[in-house]
């Protein structure tokens, strides 16, 4: 910006078109294109054969307004809700608490540590399904079994299978792989802080508690936030867990069906329900909305404000 | 380093674009399908069989996993790189492909004529002019049963529903053995299983399936209620944590030896075969009454179409010729045990629990899954209902009235000959 | 006297305790995976809990599995697709993460959420979309097509990350600069991106992890035998064998251990890149 060429093309920041360029160039022709044209597809109504013809809102106002829909989508909504919720009840705070623990001055083994608490997040969810599946099934016994030395073994269930626990197992299972994010983003922005911040709190007496809670908490709160509305984004959108454990149709009864089963079963179909890509495409329209509020809630509400107070 | 990564990436592009360039031969096949299970028959057995009267057509088998085998055919065929044969599901999954110009008519296919109208009704339009596949195989629904353990308890093989509950009682009472191997976790086992597998006695079959569809009887009537009643009283006998039990897991406690009874279809027996060590076999669904007529299901389940797209038509019409010969009816039959050809030529079939279960056709009535046929076509999806309601019923969660007042409810909502 | 100034309220043995027993959590259902692996079927049902012994052991599950894939092919197909794609994503995500957090320009709020809302939609949703776009450019089966929609995929979440991190970057070090006559080039790959390595590296990290196991675009951009990842592979022996636990847990095992070594190979570099940032 601040260039000493004059006219036009010197004036031009070129260095930011440079800098963009590619992101943009690659990003809009393989996401933002695809995205749009299938979304495109809200507006339409299909055939038997296949021939799309313009609808207005009427896709909406079906998943909207007819019972059968609006029930689908409004328990999928909520069950996504939960599902949000037992993450940034216990993913995040745990997160927090190990990033804060990774972070203490000259801990041993840390990157031990750091290391091998990331590591199921490594895995893929083909895998992360099938093992606690294993682990919490009545026939292996693995569960019960450990239930048993701790004297505990009358609080054994089939989680996975009850109505009222599915879901919030399969929310801890999701959240068993994914600690390692927060952590290791609250890590990165814990080790920003300038040492000169601490040290001189440190001097004065003050205990790794008191440093933590007073100096460097209000400092990461930018990153809290982030690490919060990247939960919420990632959360709505979840799918391969879900679909790996309980299939599309997301039992027992539906309890376990989010955002993202919904989505798939509406665009694919599944088994002897046909897929409709414009169905689908107005299931996902809608979750791009939801995820959008929160966004646009995280910019102009949390993020602007974080800013004024932390910096 | 960058520039060396970015520079890899293009030569990888170019080298892979030589090497697709390279591969085209004049006439291959690909043939997309969901049955992974069976790559190596494929491969080992039925495509040489094929090369010994073809050996110019080279074909490859690319199978897909069965959960993703929809999705992926869909977009594929959208997008225009699916392969030559396809094989299709059952009704309105390949209805829907060929109402979209993706499945070509085979009505005048060379050997067509050696499948009855029967099996073809699954893959043709409800007018019954347009067949767009070449039927493969029936499943059918039935009990296997660890015949070690029936000795050991000293029951019979049960023929009505009164000695089924009573041997299940007994095995119960007297064993640590799990009397019926079966979850609801996965939810279609149930549905399938269950409900498809022990419902037509009630409603007599074809009789019940198609007064349903004619709108003369409801899903509600008795016939259904007492199907529900009767899966009801199987959850006190299914092993511990059924509701959390996959279908995998199911057929490790079977093969294991851990259980007496396994609701089964017949494609199980081939896992059976390789993994159990212990004697089993299988008997029909029972009856209500003793003397009551029996029907079995027995389920037009896999064909194979030909992609419109497909470059080489010809050849692949070549392979669905083939497909219709008694000698693969004999290789398919007899490699995929509990398979049954659906041609009309006579196929001796070795296995002997895959004999006894298709000996059932001479004795019993056959009938195909009630939902598949038309009933499946609106919003609520009555196959889907069937999955949720059947896995409630079994999980206790809800009363076999309620079950199977629920589908009725939902076919009324859209089917007009149900409003 | 090092750790004579964990005080209170947790003692280092405290600070172990917890960091150690939730390591063991984390872990330990991999290690069920992969002790159980080289097990024959009856014990592994026996007693899953316990370690493979004389009696249990058997490698029939690897053998199977070796046997019927080309799991050097898988490998070195996921591997290509996967560092190439976190080069170009690393790059390219940091550059316009810092055009967007720096630069005051118009349209900058606009562009930024422009940015995200890939993350917000399910990719699905564009597949037909994508496989169009792919075979128009004649790109079917080659690992470049992935290569292509992974990076499209993954630059949101890179550039949401990065750029918070680089606003987080204290002014004066640029007005520094800017005072000395560096170009904003410069001030990017020489100031810059070395302050910001944690970031990176963490980013490089989450950005790797679900293009590794990504199952849908190599089902259908890439299908052929000579491009499948190993995802693709190990899926397809789940489906085939799934109720054979041994083939099942040994190709979970195998999908697992290249994962780990990359991971623990990178985790290295990873550790190098933050603590060189931290020390400034």
């Amino acid at each position: 910006m601040k260039t000493t060429q004059t006219g036009w093309l010197g004036r031009f920041p070129w260095h930011i078109a440079v800098f963009l360029a590619p992101a943009v160039l690659i990003y809009t022709l393989f996401m933002i294109y695809p995205l749009l044209d299938s979304i495109r597809l809200s507006f339409f109504t299909a055939d038997d054969s296949g021939a799309i013809s313009y609808a207005g809102f009427a896709n909406y106002v079906t998943i909207l307004g007819d019972p059968e829909w609006r029930a689908s989508f409004l328990n999928a909504l909520y069950n996504n809700l939960v599902f949000f919720l037992v993450h940034m009840l216990v993913q995040n705070p745990v997160g927090l608490l190990l990033a804060a623990l990774l972070s203490l001055p000259r801990l041993r083994l840390r990157s031990t540590y750091r290391t091998l608490i990331f590591m199921p997040t490594m895995l893929s969810v083909v895998i992360i399904g099938f093992v606690w599946q294993l682990i919490l099934s009545p026939l292996w016994g693995i569960s019960e079994t450990l239930l048993y030395y701790v004297g505990l073994v009358d609080w054994f269930e089939p989680w996975l299978g009850q109505e009222n626990t599915a879901l919030v197992t399969l929310s801890l299972i999701s959240v068993w792989q994914f600690v390692g994010i927060p952590m290791i983003l609250i890590y990165a922005a814990l080790l920003l802080i300038p040492e000169d911040l601490t040290e001189a709190a440190e001097i004065d007496g003050a205990n790794h508690w008191h440093i933590f809670w007073h100096i460097k908490l209000p400092l990461i709160l930018p990153t809290i936030a982030m690490v919060s509305i990247l939960t919420f984004i990632a959360n709505f959108n979840a799918f391969d867990l879900i679909y790996a454990v309980k299939g599309a149709l997301a039992g027992p009864n539906f309890s376990t069906d989010i955002m993202g089963t919904l989505f798939y079963r509406t665009f694919f179909g599944f088994q002897l329900q046909l897929g409709s890509p414009t169905m689908g495409a107005t299931v996902a329209t809608l979750m791009f909305l939801v995820i959008l509020v929160g966004v646009l809630f995280y910019l102009f509400g949390v993020q602007r404000r974080l800013r004024r107070y932390a910096m | 380093m960058m520039k060396k990564l970015i520079s890899t990436t293009a030569l990888t592009g170019v080298v892979v674009g030589l090497g697709m360039s390279a591969a085209v031969a004049d006439a291959s096949l690909t043939i997309e399908s969901w049955r992974n299970d069976d790559a190596d028959i494929w491969n080992e057995k039925i495509i040489p069989a094929f090369n010994k009267v073809h050996p110019d057509i080279k074909v490859t088998f690319a199978p897909t996993p069965p959960a993703d085998y929809n999705a992926g055919l869909n977009a594929k065929l959208a997008g225009g790189t699916a392969g030559d044969l396809i094989t299709c599901r059952p009704f309105d999954a390949s209805l829907d492909l060929y109402n979209k110009g993706h499945l070509t008519d085979l009505g005048s296919l060379d050997g067509m004529d050696n499948f009855s109208d029967v099996a073809k009704s699954a893959w043709q339009t409800d007018d019954g002019k347009a067949t767009f596949c070449l039927p493969m195989a029936s499943v059918i629904h039935g009990f296997i049963y660890n015949k070690e353990i029936f000795e050991e308890v000293g029951i019979d093989v049960p023929k009505t529903i009164p000695e089924f509950m009573d041997a299940v009682k007994k095995i119960k009472d007297e064993t640590r053995y799990v009397p019926i191997a079966m979850g609801t976790a996965d939810q279609w086992e149930a549905a399938t299983m269950g409900y498809q597998n022990v419902g037509p006695n009630f409603w007599k079959g074809e009789e019940g399936r198609k007064a349903v569809i004619d709108g003369k009887e409801k899903l509600s009537d008795d016939a259904y209620v007492k199907t529900f009643e009767h899966l009801a009283q199987w959850k006190d006998y299914m092993g511990n944590g059924y509701k959390a039990q996959k279908y995998p897991d199911t057929q490790n406690l079977f093969t294991l030896g851990r259980a007496a009874i396994y609701p089964a279809g017949s494609w199980d027996i081939t896992t059976f075969n390789s993994q159990a060590d212990f004697k089993f076999g299988a008997f029909p669904p029972p009856v209500p009454a003793n003397g009551d007529e029996c029907y079995i299901s027995d389920h037009t389940d896999i064909a194979l179409g030909i992609n419109a797209a497909s470059p080489n038509k010809e050849a692949a019409e070549k392979f669905l010729s083939w497909m219709a010969t008694s000698e693969f009816a004999e290789i398919y039959s007899n490699s995929l045990p509990g398979f049954f050809s659906l041609s009309n030529h006579k196929v001796e079939v070795q296995d002997p629990v895959a004999q006894e279960f298709v000996s059932w056709r001479d004795s019993c009535k056959s009938t195909i899954r009630n939902s598949y046929q038309i009933l499946s076509r609106g919003t609520p999806n009555l196959e889907n209902e069937l999955w949720n309601v059947s896995a409630q019923v079994l999980n206790g969660t809800m009363s076999p009235e309620d079950a199977a007042a629920k589908t009725q409810d939902g076919l009324a909502k859209w089917y007009k000959p149900q409003m | 006297m090092s750790m004579q100034k964990m005080r209170k309220p947790l003692g280092a043995a405290g600070v172990h305790a917890i960091l150690g027993a939730y390591t063991v959590l984390a872990l330990w259902p991999i290690f069920l995976v992969i002790a159980n692996s080289f097990k024959e079927r009856k014990a592994i049902f026996r007693d899953p809990l316990a370690l493979p012994t004389i009696d249990s052991f058997s490698l029939i599950g690897f053998e199977k599995v070796l046997g019927k894939s080309s799991f050097g092919l898988y490998l070195f197909n996921s591997l290509s697709v996967t560092l190439i794609t976190l080069a170009i994503v690393l790059l390219i995500g940091a550059m316009a993460a810092w055009a967007l957090s720096e630069y005051k320009f118009k349209g900058n709020t606009l562009l930024s959420i422009y940015m995200a809302i890939g993350i917000m939609v399910p990719i699905r949703l564009g597949s037909v979309s994508i496989l169009q776009l792919i075979v128009d450019l004649d790109l079917t089966n080659t690992r470049t097509a992935l290569v292509l929609v992974y990076v499209a995929q993954s630059l949101p979440l890179a550039i949401f990350i990065l750029s918070e991190f680089m606003r987080q970057i204290p002014g004066d070090l640029k007005e520094a600069a800017r005072c000395d006559g560096i170009s904003e080039y410069g001030i990017f790959f020489h100031i810059i991106l070395p302050l910001v390595r944690p970031a990176i590296a963490t980013v490089g990290v989450f950005t790797m992890v679900p293009i590794w196991n990504d199952l849908w675009f190599p089902l259908i951009l890439a299908p052929s035998p000579e491009t499948a990842t190993i995802t693709l592979g190990v899926q397809q022996f789940i489906g085939q064998y799934v109720t054979d636990w041994n083939s099942v847990l040994a190709s979970l095992t195998m999908a697992i251990l290249p994962v780990l070594i990359i991971y623990l190979i990178f985790s290295r570099q990873l550790i190098r890149g933050i603590t060189s940032g931290a020390v400034k």
